[in-house]
């Protein structure tokens, strides 16, 4: 190692761990949690890189996490596109969660296609998040969609089954929700130890 | 006025090389009668095999077998001489094809936008040569002067009525366009040069040579104007590429397709309009034509971007028989209105605006795949929301908590363990339209811990209809 590295530039890029940071810098992407941001290495999502939700099932808590981020992203002229969701999104409470429709965009695609979809979403950079709900996505489709948020810049959402948890993914970060208790659990989180507690979802008992 | 003459000396081989993904094997045009083929022109490959213009077919045989034959087509010829003013358009309002397989162009008045001369001419042979025709280009005083010098130059440009005159003067007198007996008759006179000519006396020519001679030449000094009719651009864009050939695979059209594309838009910048929706037909030996619809969103005309969409629909089709020609039509070509772009991007790396890449998802996944979301103020949960459908009323939001996510089919919901979270909601709307909708509704929380909006119809005693989650 005859190389000087610098030690700002070595924290900066989260390449060594301290043990207990003093102060946790704003994030570039908060989650709209303040529990949840605070456990999160960046203080929010990692930007431009792909974050798994692993749900126990479908409509167990998915929306509350993710309404305040996409609410902020709309609100600053954001595209959000949600590829192929399981349910319909109903517009009086995606409005009522402060989310501008304007900025929100269906895209219906058989799920052969959702990947590819996805990928193109996240690649070409005009959008501001994607959701996915990919249905078997094996760790080079995690792989993709994770290397094309990154040349896009965009936040991206796959949505799995809690199953998932058990196969290792590229991911940058891995947060699972269960529904009774109703918890999140941080699984992975790039650039940090993940919080060993589990985090209550706020409004829910 | 200064008059740009364009010379297409090879239009008709030119036309057909440049359909063509081999322009370098040999390839001859033939003309004439079925009895008699001669070849009417030759790419330089076929000239290296020894074959000449003019050559009877069967001695061409004779001298060489590895050839393509097409037959030369005259309509074809003059479709793209349209095409070509069409292109020519877009530099200059006064566009005449009035000589054949030339272009006049007045450009005085368009050198303030284009010019200076040297890079507008840079610019005009950059387009020919991208669209594969190879031209002669010379810039004279006026109109006849500049089709007569670009019989025998290339590159001059003149823009004074007196350097005009001074290279008129050097002009041999056959390639001046003067009537063919008048011309014989001058040589046979010994008067070799134009010049020789204009320094006859007026009245001692106007004497021995017929009126046109005269006439001819006062146009030529620009003394007479000339009457010119100017190309106006047609409202629609329709052109046919003969594949002279089978066809059977989707990459083997993509060539043709390119060509066809980019044609599409040379014409729609010379008429600066954008094109929203065309139609590609393929055309088979038998049956009906395969039509291939491809619609924007919104007029564009780059065409890397409507060759990628048009490639996107054409890749899912399948053919079921060989195609023997492609056709492009497009009939719809509003006003292009170029994106509004920021001067400072929040977002720097982005790439691909937004239309295009909506215009990508929508090129393979389908026309209606691509949707937007809006609230209607309705208070039938079905009714409060549609796709592709600006709100216009505000939608006041709901005083009670509504679920994000709902069904697209109300579900039946075991009873067992379903306990209820707050008293009935009553919904009763819709009797004037047909959806009367009479129900309670309920926040329930399922067994395994899932929050659940249900409903029961109001007089019935069934089970719990399931119909959103509060996720």
């Amino acid at each position: 190692m005859g190389a000087v590295l610098s030690l700002e530039g070595l924290l900066d890029q989260q390449r060594v761990w301290k043990g207990r940071p003093q102060a946790q810098p704003q994030g570039l992407q908060p989650t709209g949690h303040a529990a949840l941001d605070t456990a999160l290495p960046g203080g929010g999502w990692p930007p431009g890189a792909l974050t798994e939700v692993l749900l126990s099932v479908e409509g167990c808590g998915e929306l509350q996490l993710l309404w305040p981020s996409l609410a902020r992203l709309t609100a600053s002229a954001e595209r959000v596109v949600l590829i192929a969701p399981p349910f319909i999104p109903y517009a009086p409470a995606w409005q009522a969660a402060g989310v501008d429709l304007q900025w929100l965009t269906l895209v219906e695609t058989a799920p052969a296609d959702a990947l590819w979809a996805a990928e193109q979403c996240l690649r070409s950079g005009s959008c501001g998040a994607v959701l996915c709900w990919p249905h078997k996505a094996d760790d080079r489709a995690l792989r993709r969609l994770q290397v094309a948020a990154e040349s896009g810049q965009t936040l991206a959402f796959a949505l799995r089954p809690l199953q998932a948890a058990l196969n290792p993914s590229p991911a940058a970060l891995r947060i699972a929700i269960d529904a009774r208790p109703a918890q999140w659990r941080v699984l992975k989180c790039r650039g940090g130890l993940a919080p060993a507690l589990p985090i209550a979802c706020p409004g829910r008992g | 006025m200064l008059w740009a003459c364009i010379l297409l000396p090879q239009l008709a081989l030119d036309a057909v090389l440049r359909g063509r993904a081999d322009p370098d094997t040999p390839l001859v045009l033939l003309s004439g009668p079925p009895q008699r083929r001669l070849l009417q022109a030759v790419n330089p490959a076929a000239a290296a095999l020894g074959l000449r213009a003019g050559q009877p077919l069967t001695t061409a045989q004779a001298l060489a077998g590895n050839f393509t034959c097409v037959d030369h087509d005259p309509a074809a010829i003059d479709a793209l001489q349209q095409l070509l003013a069409a292109w020519a358009y877009q530099f200059s309002s006064q566009v005449s094809l009035h000589y054949p397989r030339v272009l006049l162009l007045e450009v005085e008045s368009s050198l303030g936008l284009f010019g200076p001369w040297p890079a507008f001419e840079a610019r005009l042979r950059a387009e020919l040569s991208a669209l594969g025709f190879r031209h002669r280009i010379v810039l004279a005083s006026n109109p006849v002067a500049a089709r007569m010098l670009a019989n025998c130059h290339d590159g001059l440009a003149l823009d004074c009525p007196e350097q005009t005159r001074a290279a008129l003067e050097q002009l041999p007198i056959e390639r001046v366009g003067l009537p063919a007996e008048a011309a014989s008759a001058f040589t046979r006179m010994g008067l070799r040069r134009l010049g020789q000519v204009m320094a006859l006396p007026r009245e001692a020519l106007a004497r021995r040579f017929a009126a046109a001679v005269q006439l001819h030449l006062d146009r030529l000094l620009g003394l007479r104007p000339m009457a010119l009719t100017f190309y106006l651009p047609p409202d629609r864009f329709d052109a046919r590429l003969e594949l002279n050939f089978d066809v059977e695979s989707h990459q083997a059209l993509l060539f043709p397709l390119r060509r066809l594309i980019n044609d599409l838009a040379a014409f729609l910048a010379g008429r600066d309009s954008g094109v929203q929706r065309f139609t590609l037909y393929l055309e088979h030996a038998e049956g009906a034509d395969t039509d291939v619809a491809v619609g924007l969103l919104a007029a564009e005309r780059d065409p890397l971007m409507l060759f990628e969409l048009a490639r996107g629909r054409l890749e899912q089709l399948q053919l079921r028989a060989a195609v023997r020609n492609l056709r492009l039509l497009a009939e719809d070509l509003p006003a292009f209105v170029p994106q509004h772009r920021e001067l400072f991007e929040p977002r720097p790396q982005q790439n691909q605006p937004w239309e295009q890449l909506r215009e990508r998802l929508r090129a393979r996944l389908g026309d209606t795949a691509v949707h937007s979301l809006s609230a209607q103020a309705d208070h039938r949960p079905e009714c409060a929301w549609r796709l592709d459908n600006p709100a216009t009323l505000a939608a006041a939001a709901p005083a009670a908590l509504r679920p994000g996510w709902l069904l697209a089919e109300p579900q039946a919901l075991p009873g067992v363990g379903v306990q209820l979270l707050t008293g009935a909601e009553r919904i009763e709307s819709g009797w004037w339209d047909g959806g009367d909708v009479r129900r309670d509704y309920y926040r329930v929380q399922t067994p395994t811990g899932l929050y659940a909006w249900a409903y029961r119809n109001l007089g019935e005693d069934g089970p719990l209809w399931l119909q959103g989650w509060f996720a």
